[in-house]
């Protein structure tokens, strides 16, 4: 048990990780929103699995409980996380920001932004 | 069963409007729907089960669901609410795959040595054949959960605009996704 939480846990920290880099490394405001919304969302899910499974070690009331609200916190994460990320895109489109293309910058339009 | 239940739903909301309300008193379903979700979650963020604190809590929820029960449910459940949850849950198994692969993808190129190469972000535009204000609502939820892609827009008629990061995360879409929900809710 113990040994499957601590794996959940490192999956966990690894999928933060590769979200905080690709924060840095991706090249505009909306491809690094991939990262930031998604990525946690991934590591979110391993490390409370984690922190779960770690509770219900030793089984009784109040641990199943505290387990049923753990995953309460993942539920509205997944709800909440990319409602908050549609917000940002939106509010990039309507301030008018293009997005980053690989093609030459005169052949975006208007049209992009829909 | 389905029947049964629309029964059970349709007894217990005759017996809460017995004292014939005005019109906007009146309970519906979305009301009731409401109200077992806040008194589930009260039970199980309190954490006590003794007399005293059930009625807190029965008294609570049915507080809040009465006042904004219309907040949560603003149209009509759609019909066949038992199904409908029923396949809601079956397809939730292949949303987690679908995120868990993605979530790979998107690790993948973030941890690229020649990511600059590999990424080709776009917003692609496809119209959706769902109808239901629900079914867009979880088609954009899906695609944003997705690694890779997220919804920019999606208009009145169905048009989605979604951000993608390459074209193996843009491509597939609207295709399966689309499908798995439209099956959900247009059975």
């Amino acid at each position: 048990m113990d040994l499957m939480a601590i794996v959940l846990l490192c999956g966990g920290l690894f999928f933060f990780t590769g979200g905080a880099i690709g924060i840095l490394r991706f090249p505009d405001f909306y491809s690094r929103l991939h990262p930031a919304g998604k990525l946690d969302t991934a590591g979110q899910l391993l490390a409370l699995s984690a922190v779960a499974l770690i509770i219900l070690d030793d089984l009784s009331r109040e641990h199943l409980l505290t387990a049923a609200k753990i995953g309460l916190i993942v539920v509205f994460v997944y709800l909440t996380s990319p409602t908050a990320t549609h917000a940002i895109v939106d509010a990039g489109v309507r301030a008018g920001l293009r997005p980053w293309e690989k093609r030459p910058a005169g052949e975006t339009t208007d049209d992009d932004l829909g | 069963m389905a029947r049964k239940a629309q029964a059970t739903w349709d007894t217990v909301i005759s017996v809460l409007n017995a004292a014939k309300p005005a019109q906007s008193l009146r309970f519906n379903r979305g009301h009731l729907i409401s109200f077992l979700l806040l008194l589930a979650l009260w039970i199980v963020f309190s954490g006590r089960f003794d007399g005293f604190h059930l009625a807190m809590g029965v008294l609570a929820s049915a507080l809040v669901a009465r006042l904004s029960g219309g907040l949560i449910f603003t149209r009509p459940a759609p019909k066949g609410l038992p199904r409908l949850w029923g396949r809601l849950i079956a397809y939730l198994p292949w949303l987690l795959y679908q995120i868990f692969r993605a979530n790979l993808h998107v690790l993948y190129l973030v941890f690229h040595p020649r990511m600059m190469d590999k990424i080709n972000p776009k917003i692609i535009k496809f119209d959706s054949r769902l109808k239901s204000d629900y079914a867009r609502t979880l088609f954009a939820n899906a695609i944003t959960l997705t690694p890779g892609t997220i919804t920019v827009d999606v208009t009145a008629l169905g048009r989605f605009a979604v951000h993608c990061i390459d074209d193996v995360s843009g491509d597939p879409l609207p295709g399966q996704m689309e499908e798995r929900i439209a099956r959900v809710f247009e059975k």
